[in-house]
């Protein structure tokens, strides 16, 4: 019965990907892309049908190999786990589907190294999200980390600096989720999710725990990039190759970000532990300064760096107001920001394979790109959360919360970081109108590009039309299991 | 009472339609230009067919989806919804036909993305017309502003980007406060709908909260509805071609944020509350403030177009005036101004546009002698300039006349000083400029009135001043809808 498979199918479908691109790709360059994409492809599809059961039928869980847990390894497709593989797999898809051009003229005859690696990490980060084990998070975590890796690295030059940053930062991150899930290990004895969740109320408040936490949540907010540990961030995001980043800014934080949910309102729930007001007031702190150091920004790859910085504190934020709606609305927001961000890192690549230079202001989109033109400015009305966008629909969310929970802070935050997102996006796309003709020839990118970024656009409507069916269906069942 | 019938949103869909349409015949103007007249025609066809329901007391509405969980997209033809859409659809039509005249004289580049624009921004102006809720309004009105934009900035110069940043930074700020207000609302009153004579009334909340809230709605709507000190994009916002500033920053744009204004009185928060809390008073003092500050305004302004924009700013605050004093009488001209308003100050506009194309003179200084080079043009500016001013037998004398009845109603001093000595300014910055256009000018300036693709639209919505003026329940029983949006609000029998 392939419908008891479908928590492990998206990730098998990758890994299995992985490995033909990496054996038949070497041999013959040309079908690695068409290769990958099936794969990914063929992962989102399993990933959609895992929510539409989830919808119908309820969580599903799934013993790896036949071993029950707590001793066998366990995978778990429940409301919030189905909808992230959901978002990766399908941004994952769109993303590598626009990256064929970019990608082949960036690494020529070493193309399949790109997509087995891009699928190794794509790999990782779906089976983050599905995986019903501590332990199991912190394997994925690094397969996929190591992927991005060498896929930031891969750029060369400046590159090689940046991932090695992020290779330090990653690493201390993820020794640190190591080592809290050793300390929550040595006082619970379990490694699976649901029954450590089941015992740590008995044992809650004892030192190993609170270490545990601390341990567990550091070593996550570093993955997340959640400000203030998100100094690997801005410089992988900006050396990296345009594909690279689309994929990494698009996916790679929010599967870290997810982790950080769900361990600490699914697993751990640190109700004694000051946890949501630092989560409240670093999102708070990540959505301003994010967006001040996004509008400083000279390099326009640096400045939608930034902006990921701003926008994954908005998704802190709503973690840590802690309200159904406010977990509901930072899930929307993270689909929300993986399509708009991936579809603006695709656009910049247009535009520099166009030659435009990568400064804000003089990417030259100009009139002779309209169809990446009119893409970037459904993303840009996303990211500043204007209606009908997607993005417009998460802030309502979490303005929501924030005026129930009476947090005016809170309230200023999102209202600032609006502001602040509506003048950085407005210096990228003024130049839409403002820049001349880059150069003679130049025009919209080719059609592998083309239907990525039509389909990310088309996301990011969509999701403002069908969020209240997506609240009602996935995500407000999802915010429930935390509570 | 409410009835389902999908006709409100038929109503958007004309518009929507030729925003495609216009995009995909970008290489044919004519056609390109086609798709917008019968679009604007199509749109006011649709409003009109509404009326008879309306007027009937039947209030046709529609949701096709849900917005957030409990909130629906909800369009809604009600007496005032109808009366906005029904002027803005009828002078999109004049409008459309007055730009293809326009650009052609200007020699305007990207009139694809000018005449798409024009559509997104119609489109908006009937949906926020016909929103039922404060949700399904925000949406609209977001999108006004974004449609707005490229009209801004279209002749790219640096001044336009200028004008165009301030335009952003105004409008997207007030959306934001006006997004708190909205969503605060929720809180207190559960739900987002509009409920005429207010969704508040009978809602218990400090009167602190109401107050910042009332103010957060105020500077929400007020920014695109021009009360100082929120009104300086406006008169920056006139580097736009003519065209745009005529429909958008005279009806569609600007009447937007006044609309806004009344539905938060009337329909959100109710006089009854108003008056309760006292914020009836602060409005109708700041329109007054308004009114005056924006007329002394105008009579310095040596720029035709930007003079134009003062005195639209004070004009719209009599709209707000008329939401603030709350009375029938009061409710009744304010919605009425709105078309008044509407047609006279197009025309004036209009005759500011034919004179740029024509004789390249945007100065009142230079207008010396105009008249007698442009008769028809200067005679239809003159004509709706004193009929603007409150002179009878112009629409806005019915308006006005109807406002000063309600501050004599309502007992407010400051209402009536304000309204008196608005039209005495309003008269001291248009005589002159009539005055000096017919008189004589250089000898031998031959006659050259614009073309007539120009000179019928601004002929025709001046006539329509005048008409409106001698029978106002004449054409679309525009004051018989203003009286029913009156009696709705105020809960008058």
């Amino acid at each position: 019965m392939i419908r008891a498979q479908l928590p492990v199918l998206p990730l098998v479908l990758t890994l299995t990907g992985a490995l033909l691109v990496s054996i038949l790709g070497i041999v013959r360059p040309r079908v690695a892309w068409p290769l990958a994409v099936t794969a990914v492809g063929a992962a989102a599809l399993a990933a959609l049908a895992g929510v539409a059961d989830v919808v119908a039928h309820g969580s599903r869980r799934y013993a790896v190999g036949g071993w029950p847990p707590p001793w066998g390894i366990e995978v778990v497709l429940d409301p919030l786990s189905s909808f992230m593989a959901a978002v990766v797999a399908c941004v994952a898809a769109a993303t590598l589907i626009a990256a064929r051009s970019p990608a082949a003229r960036f690494y020529g005859s070493t193309i399949a190294a790109f997509y087995a690696l891009a699928l190794v990490a794509v790999t990782g980060f779906l089976g983050v999200i599905a995986s019903g084990d501590m332990f199991n998070v912190f394997v994925f975590l690094e397969i996929a980390a190591i992927a991005s890796y060498a896929l930031v690295a891969s750029a060369g030059g400046p590159a090689l600096a940046a991932a090695f940053r992020y290779l330090l930062l990653g690493t201390v991150g993820a020794s640190f989720y190591l080592l809290g899930v050793g300390l929550l290990y040595a006082l619970t004895g379990t490694l699976n999710m649901a029954d450590l969740a089941a015992r740590l109320p008995a044992l809650g408040g004892s030192p190993l725990f609170v270490g545990g936490v601390g341990f567990v949540l550091v070593g996550l907010a570093i993955k997340t990039g959640l400000f203030p540990l998100h100094g690997w961030l801005p410089d992988a995001y900006t050396h990296a190759p345009t594909p690279v980043t689309a994929l990494l800014a698009g996916v790679a934080t929010k599967a870290a970000a997810y982790a950080l949910a769900r361990m600490v309102w699914y697993v751990l729930r640190p109700v004694e532990l000051p946890v949501p007001l630092v989560l409240t007031w670093a999102g708070a702190a990540a959505i301003v300064v994010g967006g001040v150091l996004a509008l400083r920004a000279h390099d326009v790859r640096r400045m939608l760096a930034y902006s990921s910085v701003s926008q994954l504190g908005y998704i802190a934020l709503g973690f840590g107001l802690a309200t159904p709606v406010a977990l509901a609305g930072a899930y929307l927001h993270i689909l929300n920001h993986a399509v708009m961000k991936a579809s603006l890192f695709l656009v910049v690549g247009a535009a520099l394979a166009a030659g435009g230079r990568p400064l804000v202001g003089a990417l030259g989109l100009g009139r002779h790109m309209p169809v990446t033109a009119a893409c970037a400015i459904v993303a840009a009305i996303s990211m500043i959360g204007l209606p009908p966008a997607g993005g417009f629909f998460s802030k309502w969310y979490l303005l929501q919360a924030a005026v129930a929970t009476s947090r005016p802070l809170a309230v200023a935050a999102i209202l600032v970081g609006s502001l602040l997102a509506a003048a950085y996006m407005y210096r990228f796309t003024e130049a839409i109108w403002a820049t001349p003709v880059a150069h003679a020839g130049a025009g919209d990118p080719p059609a592998s590009m083309q239907v990525g970024l039509l389909t990310l656009a088309a996301a990011t409507l969509a999701v403002g039309l069908a969020s209240a069916a997506l609240m009602d269906a996935v995500l407000l069942p999802a915010a429930a299991g935390a509570f | 009472m409410p009835v389902v019938s999908a006709l409100p949103a038929w109503a958007l869909m004309p518009s929507a339609v030729a925003i495609v349409l216009i995009l995909l015949s970008r290489r044919r103007p004519a056609l390109r230009e086609t798709w917008s007249v019968l679009a604007a025609i199509a749109q006011t066809a649709l409003v009109a067919a509404l009326l008879p329901e309306v007027l009937a007391g039947r209030e046709p509405a529609w949701r096709p989806l849900t917005l957030v969980p409990g909130v629906p997209l909800e369009l809604r033809a009600d007496a005032f919804g109808t009366l906005f859409a029904l002027v803005a659809s009828t002078l999109w039509i004049a409008t459309t036909v007055y730009s293809i005249g326009y650009t052609r004289a200007e020699q305007e580049r990207s009139q694809t993305r000018y005449f798409a624009s024009f559509a997104l921004c119609l489109c908006s102006t009937v949906g926020l017309a016909f929103s039922a809720n404060l949700l399904t309004f925000y949406v609209f009105y977001e999108l006004l502003t974004l449609g707005g934009y490229p009209l801004v900035v279209h002749r790219g110069t640096p001044d336009a980007f200028r004008a165009g940043r301030v335009y952003l930074l105004y409008t997207l700020t007030a959306g934001l406060l006006l997004l708190i207000a909205i969503v605060w609302t929720g809180r207190l009153a559960g739900r987002l709908d509009f409920v005429p004579g207010g969704l508040l009334t009978g809602v218990e909340a400090p009167a602190g909260a109401l107050w910042a809230l009332f103010a957060l709605f105020v500077a929400g709507c007020g920014v695109k509805a021009g009360l100082v000190p929120l009104h300086t994009w406006l008169p920056l916002a006139m580097v736009a071609p003519t065209p745009v500033s005529a429909l958008l920053h005279a009806v569609a744009v600007v009447k937007a944020g006044v609309f806004g204004i009344v539905r938060v009185t009337g329909f959100v928060f109710g006089p009854v509350v108003l008056d309760d809390l006292g914020a009836a008073t602060a409005l109708a003092w700041l329109a007054a403030l308004t009114i005056v500050a924006a007329s002394v305004g105008a009579l310095v302004q040596d720029n035709l177009k930007r003079l134009l924009a003062f005195s639209t700013i004070g004009q719209l605050s009599y709209i707000v005036l008329g939401a603030a004093l709350g009375t029938p009488e009061a409710l009744t001209g304010g919605a009425l101004h709105m078309a008044s308003h509407a047609f006279l100050k197009i025309t004036l506009f209009f005759c500011a546009g034919a004179i740029a194309a024509t004789a390249h003179l945007d100065r009142v200084s230079q207008l010396t002698g105009i008249g007698r080079r442009m008769p028809l043009t200067m005679t239809a500016f003159a004509v709706c300039a004193f009929m603007l001013a409150g002179l009878p037998p112009g629409v806005a004398f019915v308006s006005k006349w109807r406002l000063l009845g309600g501050a004599a109603e309502a007992g407010s001093m400051v209402a009536s000083v304000a309204l008196i000595a608005s039209a005495v300014l309003n008269v001291a910055y248009f005589a002159p400029i009539v005055v000096r256009s017919f008189a004589p000018g250089a000898p031998g300036s031959p006659r050259a009135e614009a073309r007539p693709t120009m000179v019928v639209p601004l002929l025709a919505t001046a006539a329509a001043g005048l008409w409106l003026g001698l029978a106002p329940d004449a054409g679309g029983r525009l004051l018989t809808l203003a009286a029913m949006t009156a009696r709705q609000v105020a809960g008058a029998p």
